[in-house]
């Protein structure tokens, strides 16, 4: 805790030095491409597809705000990043976003001296079941032995999610998430957990994934957000903005596909705000007004990209679930543009 | 192998009498080949019998076994990383220069003498660094962000090869000089980036540096991890060279003096042809070291060979419960095959330039 309150101080000495720097998008622009951190590697949020290209969530992120700055969503430089190193290279200056999975807590927040723009995937700790054991929910779990790895808050939110409910339960944990996968293949326990998001992805790997049900269930809240240094706030406003952008876009039916044509057609008064056909809100962010254009043509609207990375086009086929426009029975809510 | 690192004929007896001579023998013997015959079946019915070798991702769900088709589906990017596909032949080409050019040198040594290896070995690499950068007229930039797999891997290793030789030198003469500043420089040195994990020094390179360096200047990633990594290995290197210069008996030098050989004679001529000879087995273990270590840029965001298999295993259509391990024993199959050739290489210097002393 000493040493973590050691490294704190450091980092917050960082963030004064690092007060003095040039506007983050004046830079981003001189250099000609946006430093975006990702991680080494994680299924429909940032990992190469065939042909070794960046592809995920967290990346096709990263270049709807390189798009809305250029016009060119290939102008990302996508610097991959551990967890231990995230925080660290954002405040240096290394990288100007972070889309890196990366979960909004008070901690994270409050003491590191970077902002979260707001959430991109609501996350939290998903259950898997066999389907011959009929089990509709969580709360039917009572007594059962828990697949899971060890050293993660994963096992900690098992023992409370049991122990706020007196029931009772085992924990059968392992080194790694495809160990424990392997043990409950094998029946070693009732019950396998991880994140809802890698839950789907570690089904795919079961011989007979159908015979295996996710629980609608999630016993921990993890919301996934990008971060941006906290001493820019014009910087923020950009990336906040983008991603209410891509949200917004959703939720008023504007596609990759019909984008341009909706901008100079005689659309939706909210519509026209949103793609710049009306008003002067890209000005305030130092941007152009069809700034939302520029990214929603680049990478698709919010459930575009979803679906692309996660959802039914990808391989993992992750249920939006909490991730549906707050008007479709979901949480995901974007202030509007005006 | 050499007659010299033959046991001793005298205790020599038949390999069956040693195997089984006595109870106590035949029972380790038996035990011991039990237990390696349950870890070559397991490897071989993983590696081999049980594991899918064509179709796809569904092939590998089907299986225990090894998921080989990922490997294939892969190996392009395991090799080149996410190098542009047209250019794709100056990283190969990067990767053979440097070991070619050692060759050739080695081949015509004759002829081109002392001077044809420093060439060899002063040309190969900076010729390898050119070529998959390129030079923005010949050949298009290639920025280093791009580079990766085992061409990142081995030009990494080269670096740290062909710079710890003539600093790892430098630093054992320095050391064992008489005159107290350089060798308390050397002294220094050395204890500082022996006593220090190489993550350590890669983590501060990449992560640390650029928070102390004044805003704006960047150093690029890769440059800043070559840097660390070749200073690192010097140290080892110096160390190891050291004991090669200590088996040179010292009136060899007064012999020197004696003949009116001058420092720079006695040090080319007679005390490091002697002492590089003993020190190549510890030359050769520092360097399969060092190539192991190279994985370690991984923590620092560079996607070497391990690193980029490591990303590829994380593709959700390749998504199988094997492919992880797939990968690994790829790797460690790559990666011992490597670490072998240097131990061949190594050994056969030691066959040729011992030929003298027998």
């Amino acid at each position: 805790m000493k040493r973590q309150g050691i490294l704190y101080c450091a980092l917050a000495l960082l963030f004064f030095c690092a007060g003095a720097r040039a506007g983050t998008l004046d830079e981003v622009k001189a250099r000609g491409k946006l430093n975006c951190g990702v991680t080494q590697g994680l299924a429909g949020f940032s990992s190469t597809d065939a042909s070794g290209n960046w592809a995920g969530l967290d990346v096709d992120f990263c270049r709807a705000v390189a798009a809305a700055i250029f016009d060119d969503p290939s102008k990302v430089n996508f610097v991959p990043l551990s967890s231990k190193q995230r925080f660290t290279a954002l405040q240096s200056g290394e990288i100007d976003v972070l889309s890196r999975v990366s979960t909004w807590t008070m901690q994270n927040d409050t003491a590191l001296g970077v902002n979260f723009v707001g959430v991109i995937y609501h996350d939290g700790q998903g259950l898997m079941v066999r389907k011959k054991l009929e089990v509709q929910s969580a709360l039917e779990l009572s007594g059962a032995e828990v697949c899971t790895n060890t050293g993660t808050t994963t096992e900690l939110n098992i023992a409370d999610f049991f122990r706020s409910r007196s029931m009772p339960y085992k924990i059968v944990a392992f080194e790694k998430s495809d160990e424990a996968l392997k043990a409950y293949e094998a029946e070693r326990c009732d019950v396998y957990s991880t994140d809802a998001s890698s839950l789907s992805a570690q089904r795919v790997k079961l011989a007979q994934s159908e015979d295996h049900v996710i629980l609608p269930d999630l016993i921990s809240k993890e919301p996934l957000a990008p971060a941006v240094r906290q001493n820019d706030p014009q910087w923020e406003s950009l990336v906040r903005w983008t991603l209410f952008a891509l949200i917004n876009a959703e939720e008023l039916a504007v596609t990759k596909a019909n984008a341009d044509k909706l901008s100079r057609a005689d659309a939706a008064p909210g519509v026209r705000r949103l793609l710049g056909a009306e008003g002067d809100y890209g000005r305030a962010i130092g941007l152009d007004n069809d700034w939302a254009l520029k990214a929603i043509r680049a990478v698709g609207n919010y459930g575009e990209i979803f679906d692309r990375n996660l959802g039914q086009q990808s391989p993992l086929k992750i249920d939006r679930g909490l991730n549906r426009l707050w008007n479709n029975g979901g949480i995901l809510f974007a202030p509007p543009v005006r | 192998m050499t007659r010299a690192d033959a046991p001793p004929p005298s205790l020599a007896t038949s390999p069956s009498r040693r195997l089984l001579g006595r109870a106590v023998n035949a029972a380790v013997t038996l035990a011991l080949g039990v237990a390696l015959a349950i870890a070559a079946y397991g490897a071989l019915s993983f590696l081999v019998f049980g594991a899918a070798w064509s179709g796809d991702v569904s092939a590998c769900r089907a299986t225990d076994g090894a998921c080989w088709p990922f490997v294939a589906a892969k190996l392009k990017q395991f090799v080149f990383g996410r190098y542009p596909d047209d250019e794709l032949w100056r990283a190969a080409l990067a990767m053979l220069l440097p070991p070619a050019l050692l060759l050739a040198a080695f081949l015509a040594r004759r002829r081109v003498g002392l001077g044809g290896f420093a060439a060899a070995v002063l040309l190969g690499l900076p010729l390898s660094f050119l070529l998959v950068a390129g030079d923005g007229a010949l050949l298009a930039p290639v920025p280093t962000e791009a580079w990766g797999g085992l061409t990142l891997t081995l030009l990494v290793s080269y670096t740290g090869i062909a710079a710890s030789l003539p600093f790892g030198i430098v630093l054992a003469l320095m050391r064992r000089s008489s005159w107290p500043v350089p060798r308390w420089l050397a002294i220094c040195f050395i204890e500082f980036w022996r006593g220090v994990p190489l993550v350590t020094v890669l983590f501060m390179a990449a992560v640390m540096l650029p928070l102390f360096l004044p805003e704006g200047t960047s150093v690029d990633k890769l440059a800043r991890a070559l840097f660390a990594i070749a200073v690192f290995a010097s140290a080892y290197m110096a160390e190891v060279i050291r004991g090669g210069l200590q088996s040179v008996p010292e009136n060899q030098v007064t012999a020197g003096r004696a003949l009116g050989l001058g420092y720079s004679q006695i040090l080319a001529l007679i005390i490091l042809p002697q002492a590089i000879r003993s020190a190549l087995p510890g030359i050769a273990g520092t360097f399969i070291g060092l190539l192991k270590d190279t994985t370690l840029v991984l923590v620092i965001g560079l996607f070497d060979f391990l690193g980029m298999i490591q990303l590829a295993a994380a593709d959700p259509a390749w998504s199988a419960s094997t492919t992880t391990l797939t990968g690994y024993a790829f790797a460690a199959l790559v990666f011992w095959s490597l670490c072998y050739a240097i131990a061949l290489v190594s050994a056969y210097l030691e066959r040729v330039t011992a030929v003298g002393r027998r």
